[in-house]
């Protein structure tokens, strides 16, 4: 570790701090409907989109009709993408003449893109065509990230509102987070990556000729090797930027090449990397905010806030500190950091982000539930390579996807205050409202729901043909390989060890329903306790009430989430990475 | 419920022409005109023949030029099929690779420590860059192949150097393909 590498982190940090208020504030004035700078330019696009939908922006919704419009849109925009998908051969911007996708394939990326997943069983390169890069998945990356933002903001209104029955227009929520927050963002934000070299482009795929073209042995299928001399490299291009722009700030993840943003024309400069790094945290950090501001709690949303900081502190220690040790087993190569090199793992890293810049990376785009990778998860050290899979096994709530951070710290947030109730001996509280039997219920069906999704199917694959037979990399690294594909699921993360091979018909079926679950079936029984929230009085706070405030509901918060992360997944981890990293130590290899 | 629906479809469509269409067809314009050559991939086309792209790694293996880092994109720096190796670190195949790529490299530089970034893959397969120490240890190599000093050879590196971004982001690189051409140009071999 050297003392740039931390500053990086440091300031990064930083800059997420000064952000958070200003922010937080105007998120809420967007979804409060209050006026914003934005409004001459945003409301008349905001009047025609309801004009041409026949939404009524007047009227609200109780949280079950909250839940079915969702649905519904999510169901209507999840089938138009497998349609482009499915028929992509005969639709305008498809230079390269890219086949129709296969409809196992399509299914799973429609549920991905559509869960605000972004798991790819594909490579965008050589397989998706302009226009399902734009229309099908970068539109994608914004809808559900606007859906996020606005079942958040949901849950903010029914921990809000006393004695109301609805929680908001989903409607309007969706159309004000596309318009007001995420549209300008990303226009602007599209256009610096460009000036930083990330291509925007329609053209076909440039064909260059090799400075040294090269002799390329290759081993068939059969054994036999063949050589052939390589003459040209293919540069492949497209729309690159504003899809990554919103890839980003909606933590979606998913790559326009395959490489993610460890490919130059994706991320081409540690400052695009350090832009890349704090979009993803904006939203999930400014919506703490924007708690504290609309429950009229601002110290309760720093209260959280500080819960997240605490989590992904530890994690980047631990993701940097593994990465720069180096591999122990990579005898001869020299992997100490000086002011010539960077060091470490470098192995699946980019020279231009090196140790930290990478570690900081898969520790971000994990602990939100964004998914991008700049670097390759699957050939980190085992303890550089766990704390990706413990964040996102975590719940994704240390500031979390866009609205999904929130909402499920929220789950995290009424166990807490429900533990603390048990310990003080009184009905629990949260900021005035009793939590009672029904609301601990639908919590812990939320936390079961993802959990079981992971442990289940990972247990499948573990011990069958169809899952196994997928494996890159055997011992101890391939069980890592199966969790962490189903935990990157449930979790709607995206990000993999790409080694394992998941476009078969049993992982692209399976991980879609996961996929699909670990979105819905959570989201289902958080509206749930945000609509009952809505409808109770406030109780005054007394003497007995714990405070959700300060450092010591900060501790109580950690406490339960690592809790029950730790009591669900620590005997499947130790199987995994913990005993790979005992192994690497002692000097086995595979 | 049947209003819900209905909506659901046109705010499909609405939603979809003005984010999938028109959002990325604007940014596509406004990148074209004022950024062209940035916004298509930053392509070097010495004496009018397309070479390649500055921020797109190549492969080099014969001793005159700065060889990049192994690369694990199809049979290596192919953009149709970016990516790693993926291979974990305790896969025996990795550590066979690197080893004996240390133990090639050793044989040409034995007085200098092997850098890591010169015998493992990127993240992307297509990395542009190697580390000053990278570049450093194949100085003697190139110098002795091209018939040029040390020192004019540290001289060239150096245009060819990027600090950190901003003065603290990332890690200081050289370009490699970039390197390699100004090289062929100012110090052509005969082949």
């Amino acid at each position: 570790m050297t003392p740039n590498g931390w500053t990086q982190i440091i300031v990064f940090l930083f800059v997420i701090l000064v952000i958070t208020k200003p922010l937080g504030i105007y998120l809420a004035r967007v979804f409060e409907r209050e006026k914003t700078f934005l409004d001459p330019l945003a409301r008349p696009i905001e009047r025609l989109i309801y004009k041409l939908t026949g939404v009524d922006e007047a009227t609200e919704m109780r949280w079950t009709e909250y839940t079915v419009a969702m649905l519904l849109f999510s169901a209507a925009s999840m089938v138009l993408l497998y349609l482009i998908e499915r028929v992509q051969l005969w639709l305008p911007l498809n230079p390269q003449h890219f086949a129709n996708i296969a409809p196992d394939l399509a299914f799973n990326t429609a549920a991905s893109f559509t869960t605000n997943t972004n798991w790819q069983s594909y490579s965008g390169e050589s397989t998706m065509s302009y226009l399902t890069q734009m229309a099908g998945l970068a539109y994608h990356n914004f809808v559900s990230a606007a859906v996020g933002i606005a079942l958040a903001i949901a849950v903010i209104r029914g921990i809000a509102r006393r004695e109301r029955e609805t929680i908001g227009n989903f409607w309007v929520d969706l159309t004000r987070g596309l318009l007001w927050v995420l549209l300008p963002v990303c226009l602007v934000v599209a256009l610096v990556f460009v000036s930083q070299g990330m291509v925007q482009n329609l053209r076909p795929y440039d064909k260059a000729a090799l400075v040294e073209p090269q002799q390329v042995t290759t081993t068939g299928n059969d054994g036999k090797t063949t050589t052939q001399t390589v003459t040209d490299q293919v540069i492949a291009q497209g729309p690159v930027a504003s899809q990554e722009a919103i890839k980003m700030f909606g933590t979606n993840g998913g790559g326009f090449f395959n490489a993610n943003s460890a490919h130059p024309f994706e991320n081409p400069t540690p400052l695009t990397n350090f832009l890349q790094l704090l979009l993803i945290f904006a939203v999930p950090s400014a919506l703490t905010y924007t708690l504290g501001f609309m429950t009229g709690s601002r110290r309760h949303g720093w209260a959280v806030w500080m819960a997240m900081v605490v989590v992904f502190l530890a994690g980047v220690t631990v993701a940097y500190w593994s990465e720069a040790k180096g591999n122990p087993l990579l005898h001869g190569a020299d992997q100490r950091a000086t002011s010539m090199q960077p060091g470490g793992n470098m192995e699946g890293k980019e020279v231009r982000f090196g140790i930290a810049d990478s570690g900081l990376f898969a520790t971000v785009t994990t602990d939100a539930s964004c998914g991008a990778v700049n670097g390759v998860h699957d050939s980190y050290t085992p303890l550089g390579g766990l704390v990706p899979l413990v964040n996102i096994m975590l719940g994704e709530v240390i500031f979390g996807g866009v609205g999904a951070g929130l909402y499920g710290m929220f789950v995290f947030i009424i166990l807490a205050v429900f533990i603390a109730g048990l310990m003080v001996g009184r009905t629990p509280e949260y900021l005035g409202k009793k939590i009672e039997s029904y609301d601990i219920k639908m919590a812990m069906l939320a936390v079961l729901i993802v959990s079981m999704s992971i442990l289940i199917f990972s247990a499948i694959a573990s011990v069958e043909k169809f899952g196994t037979s997928s494996i890159s990399n055997p011992g101890p690294h391939g069980l890592s390989q199966i969790m962490y594909a189903y935990t990157s699921a449930a979790g709607n993360n995206g990000s993999a060890f790409a080694g394992l091979n998941t476009n078969t018909l049993w992982y692209n079926t399976s991980m879609a329903f996961v996929m699909l679950m670990g979105r819905f079936f959570m989201v289902i029984p958080i509206l749930a306790i945000a609509g009952s929230l809505a409808r109770k009085k406030i109780t005054p706070a007394s003497l007995g009430t714990f405070p959700v405030t300060g450092p010591l509901f900060t501790v109580l918060l950690v406490s339960t989430i690592i809790i029950v992360g730790a009591l669900t997944f620590f005997p499947a981890l130790s199987l995994g990475p913990i005993l790979e990293h005992l192994q690497m130590l002692a000097g086995k290899v595979y | 419920m049947k209003k819900n629906l209905m909506i659901s479809i046109w705010m499909t469509l609405v939603t979809t022409l003005i984010f999938g269409l028109l959002y990325p067809l604007a940014v596509t314009g406004i990148a074209q005109v004022t950024m062209s050559s940035r916004a298509n991939g930053q392509l070097l086309t010495p004496n009018g023949k397309l070479v390649g792209s500055a921020i797109i790694g190549q492969p080099f293996s014969q001793p005159q030029y700065f060889h990049s880092r192994p690369s694990a994109a199809g049979n290596g720096y192919d953009p149709t099929a970016s990516g790693g190796s993926n291979l974990g670190p305790t896969n025996k195949t990795l550590t066979d690779r690197v080893n004996g790529d240390v133990a090639k490299l050793q044989a040409e530089n034995p007085n200098a420590p092997v850098p890591v970034d010169l015998v493992t893959t990127s993240g992307s397969g297509l990395d542009p860059h190697i580390s000053p120490a990278a570049a450093e240890f194949q100085i003697p190599r190139v110098a002795h192949a091209r018939g040029i000093s040390e020192t004019d050879l540290r001289t060239i590196i150096a245009k060819h150097t990027k600090g950190r971004d901003l003065g603290f982001l990332g890690e200081p690189r050289v370009n490699v393909l970039e390197l390699n051409l100004e090289l062929d140009a100012t110090h052509p071999i005969a082949h």
